[in-house]
């Protein structure tokens, strides 16, 4: 079985066991489920909340540079830690917390492979203790957006141009344009259903084993090439809201080695709702 | 239901202004203690068909059961969604006791009169309205099984 392209980004439960009181390294919990961390979480994490953490409050947007070091000092959280992020939901927000931290080029960042899902199969230990760490010294450089993130104008001039690739990682009755939400829930908040156009449809649940685990190399190398993402390309990838979506620019970043993927945050939720924009719609009930 | 007269039992009325009162900590802290004391589904009532949700939604299963005049609701919600465990006790609760014909009286948006808004995200809240509705047609069924 040939090796991730950065098999240094992903630890496994073992390795966080053995390093749970290692100050070098910090565990952050970053869940969709704001109580979770409080309910129960792997002794020593932090939690770092993907809305009242890394969202800006007024503008549609992240942290910046000042309240980025804040949050990081006051985490116990210096230059040179190195971050482990795990979450729920295989890890959605733990990938859209460490995607994040890449906006400010933070070095050493992984993430616990399988998340808190794998880590609670094995029976491992959680705490309600909420640790106390001094705090640590953080210098951040401005974020960077170019790199991995991708704006709404970006993605309009990207499916005109070729060797490019767009994947819209939402389930399939999103990417028809059948629903603008997760089955079974309101909806609401997207005036129109689809997708954007030329993108494929490769739900990010495919880059996940049952145990929540990441599938193998080849197993993700076929899955994105098979749909015409393939390394050579420019690559943007989006859901909703941009969580799910992070989870995506993680596998062909880290696992797979593409060296160009931008996570579009707008995602569905500014495309589908923008004057202007073109959508397709596969679904006709 | 939009002329009708919207009445909240008087229990959870209570809990409502509790939380009226509460900062945000406050009511993120509430919201686990209820999580933490809502009971497991009775073992007799897990034969009721479990409504699973695709994606990333909370598998959420009610089971409704009839105590005299009063309908009950137990709840299978997992571990791993404390706030719709928690909307879900705070319902429990602030029920008991209460009538098909009283859940159908609750207002739709009581997790916006509690401030939950201030706390949760817009999906979490979704959840909660999709719950509430779960429970008003439960109520409903309840009623036209009486009637028969």
């Amino acid at each position: 079985m040939a090796e991730y392209a950065h098999p240094e980004v992903l630890v496994e439960t073992d390795w966080v066991a053995d390093h749970l009181n290692d100050p070098q390294v910090r565990l952050i919990e970053s869940n969709e489920d704001i109580l979770l961390y409080d309910q129960g979480h792997i002794p020593g994490a932090v939690k770092i909340d993907w809305i009242s953490d890394l969202n800006d409050q007024v503008v549609r947007d992240y942290l910046d540079k000042e309240r980025f070091e804040q949050l990081l000092a006051a985490k116990g959280i210096s230059n040179d830690t190195t971050v482990v992020f795990y979450g729920d939901k295989n890890n959605w927000w733990a990938t859209y917390a460490l995607w994040v931290f890449k906006l400010f080029g933070h070095s050493d960042a992984r993430i616990l492979n399988g998340g808190r899902a794998k880590w609670i199969a094995e029976g491992r230990e959680l705490t309600r203790d909420v640790p106390q760490y001094s705090a640590g010294s953080y210098t951040a450089p401005e974020r960077d957006d170019a790199a991995i993130r991708a704006f709404r104008d970006e993605v309009r001039q990207h499916i005109k141009q070729d060797g490019t690739a767009l994947v819209d990682v939402r389930s399939p009755q999103e990417y028809s344009g059948e629903r603008t939400h997760m089955p079974d829930y309101p909806q609401e908040g997207t005036l129109r259903g689809g997708h954007i156009p030329t993108a494929a449809s490769i739900p990010w649940a495919k880059a996940v084993k049952e145990d929540s685990t990441f599938k193998s190399t080849e197993e993700l190398q076929e899955l994105y090439a098979s749909q015409g993402v393939t390394p050579d390309k420019d690559v943007i990838a989006y859901c909703r809201i941009g969580e799910r979506s992070s989870h995506t620019w993680f596998v062909l970043t880290y696992l797979l080695g593409y060296p160009r993927v931008r996570n579009y945050d707008g995602s569905w939720t500014e495309w589908g709702n923008s004057v202007g924009l073109p959508i397709e719609k596969s679904y006709n009930g | 239901m939009s002329e009708a007269q919207h009445i909240i039992p008087a229990r959870l009325q209570e809990i409502v202004e509790d939380f009226q009162s509460m900062d945000r900590g406050e009511k993120l802290e509430a919201l686990l203690e209820y999580s933490d004391q809502l009971p497991p589904l009775p073992e007799e009532l897990r034969s009721a068909p479990l409504e699973h949700v695709d994606e990333c939604a909370t598998p959420i299963a009610i089971a409704t059961e009839r105590q005299g005049s009063a309908v009950v609701f137990h709840f299978d919600i997992p571990p791993e969604s404390p706030t719709v465990r928690g909307f879900a006790a705070i319902l429990r609760e602030g029920l008991a006791g209460s009538s098909p014909q009283d859940v159908l009286s609750l207002p739709g948006d009581i997790y916006y009169t509690m401030g939950l808004h201030q706390a949760l995200s817009p999906q979490r809240l979704n959840g909660m309205h999709f719950m509430l509705i779960h429970l008003k047609r439960a109520a409903a069924r309840e009623l036209a099984h009486k009637g028969r």
